[in-house]
């Protein structure tokens, strides 16, 4: 009890209700935990099997995916022992490659942008600029996949995509547009906005005195803002990759819609074609193969995709935890 | 930090945007910062700088600008009075296939359904986490995992609720054919939805309740009510603007959402009751939201009407424009009765 409450002349049935209601309170909070602990639980459990049968070898690579993953399917129709082997390094390959370059690009576009915002855009544009960062950051994902489909894609097929290109590859993969490029591109334009609302946030938040002593010492508005500015914003700066990286490591329709949904892991050694080749991120394979959850095999397999999703989603707040841990004492809050 | 302690944010921050020269002296300091501006005496590396931010401050504004009115443009060309008020239906040509009336009214159910579900929820955690918090040990594990729902994929969330509703247990929330469950209606999208909701108003309920300082809630109890009355009748219509705020941001994140719908309300794009019970056949049968309908119509969908798509998105992004305005104005309000200036 609050001191200031029990020396209060509260009476019995006040005091009671109180009790009861924090208990209430403690109660729902308590099942709302159990139910997230549960799932995550769950998600693991009913993926083990499929870890179990491969060991680390899940991870690796070999063959190809999309026939192991028809396989395992059908092999739940036959009387015989289900198949579980399975090589997902295409998919993992392919979520990293997307959101690692996504993340970059936007890292650096929302950062500039933020300081532009914050600093040095004249008013009537940030008076526009802000709403419209907001906006473009709630744009439901379907129709940046919409517009991708529609637009980036056939653009990347008819105009960045040669038929010398095409023929270099083809007998290992066909080219036509849903691509890797097309997925960062758009998952950029869809992280970026999330990112520099953050970055603004933290920017704002740096004290004012700091930055007027910088420049009272004569060191220009770029280096003033960018040396103390940006600098004290840093626990911002990871909150909002933290953020960012999660949100594109889960996005699933756009990547679906986007990235072409073949299990193919991207060459580097390919040259410049590797960003035009196609892939399938974790959640886009997880969505195109949700159909076939009736099969038992699959369904393990699927949810064993699942946890490796979750399992990234928490070592990545667990890893921005960590980051922020040594720039608390300065800089903002975030 | 504890409930009573002043927030240390509150910032002076959002107030003043950024003149950086002192007030007074209008004339000299508008000398001394054209002086100190002009960038022609700075070194190369900071004029490149200022430049990058210049170019890609622009390039943000012509971009986003350019596929908001893209998206307006065609969503007008395209949208007319029969779709809004037409059932999708199966047929071979454009004509045939009706409108998206029936997404248009999932859309809301949905919701509605989840919000019903996330807001009391959302609500009593985000106060017990910001008034009660004991004990402690509750109070941490409370946090990671919001915060983990907060990071947790829709995807993950749409596999575990067909886990959960296939389940014979929870049969009564979807139709079921012999024993086998079917798990997918509205009942079981709202409970998933409601959780990508959930983070988002905790956050924001947690916030406005601990911007309000200390000696609020010391004047109230020394009126003699209790904690709970204290923050029903005093810190809850105080903090009302991050709450709407909060819900707001659910809300948007809700109409947003695709994966879930689509594993979980059965991606049907007509309304089909499981049973005669007039309500709660629908909620237990399946349906689609204008995102679903968005995606089946999409070319890489199954139905491949690109127009109704962008008819259906256009109609998509009316309603979260809506929401943002309806945000702005929540936060704007909230800005005005600030506590401490």
């Amino acid at each position: 009890m609050d001191p200031l409450v029990q020396s209060s002349q509260a009476t019995p049935r006040g005091l009671h209700s109180d009790r009861r209601a924090e208990f209430l309170l403690g109660a729902v909070v308590a099942g709302v935990v159990g139910f997230v602990l549960a799932m995550i639980a769950f998600v693991f459990l009913e993926g083990w099997p499929s870890f179990a049968h491969n060991g680390f070898a899940w991870f690796g690579s070999g063959g190809s995916i999309d026939r192991q993953t028809e396989a395992i399917f059908t092999s739940a129709n036959l009387k015989q022992e289900p198949i579980y082997t399975f090589r997902a390094w295409p998919i993992i390959w392919g979520t990293i490659l997307v959101t690692g370059l996504a993340v970059l690009l936007s890292f650096l576009s929302a950062l500039f942008v933020s300081v532009f915002v914050v600093e040095f855009a004249p008013d009537w544009m940030r008076r526009i600029l802000e709403p419209v960062i907001r906006l473009l950051a709630s744009v439901p994902s379907v129709i940046m996949g919409l517009l991708g489909v529609l637009i980036v894609v056939p653009f990347i097929g008819q105009h960045v995509i040669s038929d010398d290109m095409r023929r270099s590859v083809s007998f290992i993969v066909s080219l036509n547009g849903y691509s890797l490029l097309s997925g960062v591109l758009i998952l950029t334009l869809m992280v970026a906005p999330l990112m520099t609302a953050v970055f603004v946030d933290g920017l704002r938040s740096v004290p004012r005195g700091w930055i007027e002593g910088s420049l009272g010492l004569g060191i220009n508005r770029w280096r003033t803002f960018w040396k103390i500015g940006v600098r004290t914003a840093r626990p911002a700066l990871v909150a909002g990759t933290v953020l960012a990286t999660a949100r594109a490591m889960g996005e699933v329709i756009m990547l679906a819609m986007v990235c072409g949904g073949v299990g193919f892991s991207p060459n580097p050694a390919d040259g410049l074609i590797f960003f035009l080749e196609p892939t399938k991120p974790i959640a886009a394979a997880i969505l195109q193969s949700a159909e076939e959850l009736t099969s038992p095999p699959m369904r393990d397999t699927i949810f064993a995709m699942a946890s490796v999703l979750l399992f990234s989603s928490l070592v990545l707040s667990l890893a921005g935890w960590a980051a922020k841990q040594p720039m608390k004492r300065y800089g903002v809050r975030a | 930090m504890t409930a009573t302690t002043p927030p240390a944010d509150l910032t002076p921050s959002h107030d003043s945007p950024t003149p950086l020269s002192p007030p007074g002296a209008p004339a000299a300091s508008a000398q001394r910062r054209s002086a100190r501006d002009s960038s022609a005496s700075w070194r190369l590396t900071d004029r490149i700088g200022l430049a990058f931010a210049w170019i890609l401050g622009v390039g943000f504004l012509i971009v986003t600008s350019a596929i908001v009115l893209f998206l307006m443009v065609q969503g007008l060309r395209y949208l007319k009075l029969d779709l809004l008020i037409t059932s999708p239906s199966a047929g071979f040509s454009e004509s045939e296939t009706g409108g998206f009336l029936d997404p248009m009214i999932g859309t809301v159910v949905m919701v509605l359904m989840a919000m019903a579900i996330a807001f009391p929820l959302g609500l009593c955690v985000g106060v017990w986490l910001s008034e009660y918090g004991r004990p402690t040990a509750l109070a941490r594990v409370t946090e990671s995992s919001i915060e983990m729902l907060a990071g947790t994929p829709s995807i993950v969330f749409a596999l575990f609720g067909t886990l959960l509703f296939q389940s014979p247990a929870l049969a009564f929330f979807s139709q079921s054919t012999d024993g086998i469950v079917y798990g997918r209606s509205f009942f079981a999208a709202a409970a998933m939805l409601s959780l990508i909701a959930l983070p988002l108003i905790v956050a924001n309920v947690r916030e406005g309740l601990q911007a309000i300082p200390g000696h609020v809630r010391e004047a109230s109890y020394a009126v003699g009510k209790t904690k709970i009355a204290t923050t029903r009748r005093v810190l809850l219509p105080a903090a009302r603007p991050s709450v709407v705020t909060g819900a707001m941001l659910g809300v948007g994140r809700i109409i947003g959402d695709t994966a879930i719908i689509i594993l979980l309300l059965g991606a049907t794009l007509k309304i089909v009751p499981a049973t005669d019970v007039p309500l709660l056949g629908t909620l237990q049968g399946t349906g689609s939201t204008l995102t679903s309908f968005v995606y089946q119509n999409a070319p890489t969908g199954e139905a491949n009407q690109p127009e109704k798509a962008y008819a259906a998105a256009f109609v998509l992004l009316l309603m979260v424009l809506l929401l943002n305005v309806a945000v702005d104005v929540a936060v704007r309000r909230g800005r005005k009765m600030a506590w401490g200036s």
